[in-house]
């Protein structure tokens, strides 16, 4: 059981990680970085649900019987992308931000908000 | 080409926005993306109409079948949501051009069009799609827009909620995605109709459990069902007024729409509803909602701000409603998500044009409006009244039936609950109306005219149909009735 | 020896996540990012992930270690402290993670191949494939052809992201049109380009003649993605990487003096059409979207057509993406700041004037 899921409990431990960064911690620029361990650790969930003992890579060639499977691979080729769409959506925010109120950080920035309103 | 209604329901939004930066001029540009807009909803009017005669439409992508390829799956719920964004998205869309000179500068219009044309394109994708991956990346393709949309409001603090709705989004999707992927591990499949015949055999096992749980939270953070909803207020009141009303009006629908198609139809509802205490959970987070927002809405200063609270109350209803998963009670719920798309775009959009006259919506500018933006003024009453549920308009029909269904269930307390969320209602409205119409006009604001006639135009055609709808109810009530019973009919 | 290689790449990842929690240098940090998305690149190689493991490398240690970069150059590098002790977070981290390892508990063991997953959907793709599509790489089998929908959402998803930063950084250029200040801009550009010159002689030589075989690798990577690893996307990033190499060295007025900024966007945008009209044209000719044996009389011969498009297609959006969001950051550090706000403001009160 230890080496059947220990895939698994490691990439909940990363999960767990990144998001702990996201929620606990106040700079912009970090958050952004939980987010992307965050992220990561899924694809290393749904890449790890692919393999296949004794597979190869699931490129078809002569005297190979056993492939791990390619859906997984497919579906996070394209959730890379949406993360890195994300990444550099929030990266241009956060720029605008330190511009506008000087700061990224998340305790200086909700201070100057409660004096505008 | 009817038979590829379905697939040209979203491409054509989502080829269209590309297509958007080859016109050179900011007014062509929304001239192409109306036409758009309203090219998709001409088709969601006839998906529905085919949908309402002949059943369930299956569209195969890519001429693969399912599960091996994507499929699109309309049936009356998905058609009806796709009438609902199209249609208030072209309603919008007719002011935008008038709406973003003053709050957004000109070299950005074409991004804004852009923008917004991959939103609706998105949320039309999530909408029509029976792949659970799919909708996975259609959900990230309307939130990304999202955020770069709410972010171009003129105040700083636009970016700031921006920022925060981009971080609460991508947990929401990310639970989500961690949803799917623990549910294609047990069944090895996406799509949503084979899951739901592949999910029972292994229902009872954790991975499953675990599963439903995060799709739940996860929506739940894209609802902003209360006490997930601390991004909404802000993302809605720095947003340019356009984005305020589009969004108001669809986004949390189809969060709605993900929650009762991921229940009813992927998990089907005897496990749904086993599995979590859903009945119990829902309703108190429902009620909580409806009351904690609704307060928090008559402290507001800003009128935007002050609505948006209400949307997070008016969301509590639909949720309430889909907590007594009965056929009536998911009936008023689908009747509210009508509803309130209609109340909360009129009423945003006339926000819009108070924000064109006076470039400020705090609720102290609107001192004396009710003389100098009659016309205005009247919208926003009629839109609070409807908000409020007085009879002849639509409000009062999906309050009725939410009423209905709780008291059916033998829930008396909560239907008293409700009303009582009613009167708080007429509380927030009373003092927009109370300064618009008993005090004197601010002096600053003495050269204050009506709207111009490009924006009340577009806000008395959802005025009139919050009007119409509350009358003539046979088209929502037909639909709202066919969609939820179907739901039932496929999980009894 | 596979299980070992997998143990210590993992403990690895979260040795390296645990020491991003603590750090408080932002720079160590992104750096620390990158080498997760190396090392996580590195497990999926291990788990025969290789397209997957190509597009992390080049996403996850490249791109998003370059655009942090640029970021943490223009807002700083170091974190402040957490004050307030962040109990709350704890209780939800732990309450979230519990819940996931309860749910590993009914979960099929890692490498199983009876497991769900590989029983069901996965079989057709992996013994059909190769009659239906007739392309060695299933992994681009499914992508460009079963699966095309999604490919399309996520072009479309890179597209967004261009058009949101944009919509975001794009700094205001006014026409310069006296020719002072067009003369001054060259004269500066100059010399820049000469200290740079001096400075970094040695690198801008090599890079010059590195610059063709990035290309080339690019092009190799693009075409050659159906036998394969690799495919539009990963040569999207390639390309786009060596322009970013470009513009680092040689400046980036100068870069922007190769790669006009309206003409990259309607390249993004062609993108995304050429791989949509893939499908328009199955429609007219009275097939489903993105039905490719609708492109030709041989259904396997329109299957390769369709994936060629449809790779052309992601490939050009990706790299024009990647060269707006790089260029926008870029910019926006060079001269962004001043220029926006008052643009902004301006154009406001223009407005609000009429």
């Amino acid at each position: 059981m230890l080496m059947g899921l220990y895939n698994y409990w490691i990439v909940v431990v990363l999960m767990m990680v990144g998001f702990y960064i996201v929620i606990a911690h106040g700079n912009l620029i970090k958050k952004i970085v939980g987010l992307s361990i965050f992220q990561t650790s899924v694809f290393i969930f749904y890449i790890s649900m692919a393999k296949v003992d004794g597979g190869t890579a699931p490129i078809l060639a002569d005297g190979i019987t056993q492939y791990s499977n390619p859906l997984p691979h497919v579906l996070i080729l394209t959730a890379i992308v949406v993360g890195i769409a994300t990444t550099a959506l929030g990266l241009a925010l956060a720029v605008r931000i330190k511009e506008t109120y000087g700061s990224i950080e998340e305790e200086e920035i909700q201070k100057k908000d409660n004096l505008d309103c | 080409m009817l038979t590829h209604l379905p697939v040209l329901q979203v491409i054509v939004p989502l080829m269209a926005a590309p297509l958007c930066l080859f016109l050179t001029r900011s007014r062509l540009v929304w001239l192409f993306a109306l036409m758009v807009s309203g090219l998709a909803f001409l088709i969601s009017a006839l998906l529905l109409q085919q949908v309402m005669t002949s059943g369930i439409i299956i569209y195969e992508l890519g001429g693969w079948d399912a599960p091996w390829g994507i499929e699109y799956r309309i049936d009356h719920l998905n058609a009806f949501l796709l009438l609902i964004i199209s249609s208030v998205s072209t309603v919008v869309l007719l002011a935008a051009d008038t709406s973003i000179q003053k709050e957004i500068p000109a070299e950005k219009h074409s991004y804004f069009y852009i923008l917004y044309l991959l939103s609706l394109a998105g949320m039309l994708g999530i909408v029509a799609t029976g792949d659970a991956f799919n909708v996975f990346v259609f959900l990230e393709i309307s939130s990304l827009s999202a955020y770069a949309l709410i972010a171009l409001g003129k105040d700083r603090r636009a970016l700031w909620a921006a920022y925060q709705y981009l971080i609460m989004g991508t947990i929401g999707a990310t639970f989500i995605l961690i949803g799917i992927g623990l549910m294609y591990q047990m069944t090895g499949t996406l799509n949503m109709h084979d899951l739901s015949i592949r999910l029972p055999e292994v229902a009872h096992t954790r991975t499953v459990f675990t599963a439903f749980a995060f799709v739940i939270v996860g929506i739940c953070l894209k609802l902003a069902l209360f006490p997930l909803h601390l991004w909404l207020p802000n993302a809605y009141a720095y947003a340019p007024s356009i984005v305020t009303a589009f969004f108001a009006a669809t986004a949390t629908k189809v969060a709605i729409y993900l929650l009762i198609r991921f229940t009813f139809s992927v998990f089907g509802l005897s496990f749904s509803f086993t599995a979590l205490p859903l009945h119990i959970l829902f309703l108190v987070l429902g009620l909580s909602g409806i009351f904690a927002a609704s307060i928090a809405a008559i402290y507001q200063k800003n009128v935007k701000h002050l609505f948006a609270y209400s949307s997070i109350a008016q969301i509590g209803y639909m949720i309430v409603g889909f907590s007594v998963s009965t056929t009536t009670g998911l009936m008023a719920t689908l009747l509210h998500l009508f509803n309130h798309a209609l109340m909360k775009s009129a009423l945003f959009l006339a926000l819009g044009a108070v924000m064109y006259r006076i470039g400020s919506v705090q609720l102290s500018q609107f001192q004396g409006l009710g003389r100098q933006m009659p016309i205005t003024m009247a919208a926003i009453v009629i839109g609070g009244l409807s908000l409020i549920g007085v009879p002849l308009t639509v409000g009062f029909v999906s309050k009725w039936y939410l009423i209905l269904a709780v008291i059916e269930s033998g829930w008396w307390p909560v239907a008293l609950l409700i009303l009582l969320g009613s009167l708080l209602a007429v509380v927030y409205v009373w003092r927009i109306v109370e300064m618009a119409y008993f005090r004197p006009p601010l002096t600053s604001n003495e050269n204050i005219k009506e709207a111009p006639f490009s924006l009340l135009v577009p806000i008395w055609i959802l005025v009139m149909a919050n009007i119409y709808f509350g009358i003539d109810t046979r088209l929502s009530i037909e639909v709202a009735q066919a969609a939820s019973q179907s739901l039932f009919g496929v999980n009894p | 020896m596979e299980s070992l290689i997998d143990i210590v790449l993992l403990a690895f990842l979260v040795g390296i996540a645990f020491a991003i929690v603590w750090m408080k240098d932002l720079l160590a940090v992104i750096m620390l990012l990158g080498i997760y998305g190396l090392l996580s690149a590195s497990f999926f190689v291990a788990m025969d992930a290789v397209d997957v493991a190509f597009t992390e490398a080049s996403v996850g240690a490249g791109i998003s270690t370059l655009l942090m970069l640029v970021t943490i150059a223009m807002t700083g590098r170091s974190e402040h402290p957490v004050r307030h002790k962040p109990f709350l977070a704890l209780a939800v981290v732990i309450i979230t993670g519990s819940l996931l390892i309860y749910g590993t508990l009914d979960m099929p063991y890692f490498g199983s191949a009876q497991a769900p997953v590989h029983q069901h959907v996965a079989p057709r793709y992996i013994n059909d494939s190769i009659e239906e599509v007739g392309v060695p790489n299933i992994v681009t089998s499914v992508l460009a052809s079963y699966r095309a929908f999604d490919t399309f959402g996520e072009v479309v998803v890179i597209f967004t992201a261009g058009m949101g930063v944009l919509a975001l950084l794009s700094v205001v250029r006014r026409p310069k049109n006296t020719t002072g200040d067009k003369a001054r801009d060259i004269a500066k550009i100059d010399l820049i380009n000469d200290s740079m010159h001096e400075q970094h002689l040695v690198l801008r030589i090599v890079t010059k003649m590195l610059i063709p075989f990035i290309f080339l690798y690019a092009f190799y990577v693009q075409f050659h993605g159906d036998y394969g690893p690799g495919g539009g996307f990963q040569a999207g990033v390639i390309f786009a990487s060596a322009i970013f190499l470009y513009a680092m060295l040689f400046g980036m007025s100068t870069a922007r003096r190769v790669i006009n900024q309206s003409f990259i966007q309607l390249l993004a945008a062609i993108g995304v059409l050429l791989y949509g009209s893939v499908g328009v044209v199955s429609l007219l000719n009275g097939k489903n979207f993105f039905d490719y044996s609708a492109l030709s009389v041989d259904p396997i011969a329109g299957q390769h057509l369709g994936i060629l498009l449809i790779e052309l297609g992601v490939g050009c959006t990706v790299a024009s993406v990647m060269v707006i969001i790089f260029f926008s950051f870029a910019d926006r550090k060079d001269n962004g700041q001043n220029l926006e706000s008052n643009g902004i403001e301006n154009n406001l009160k223009e407005n609000n004037k009429k």
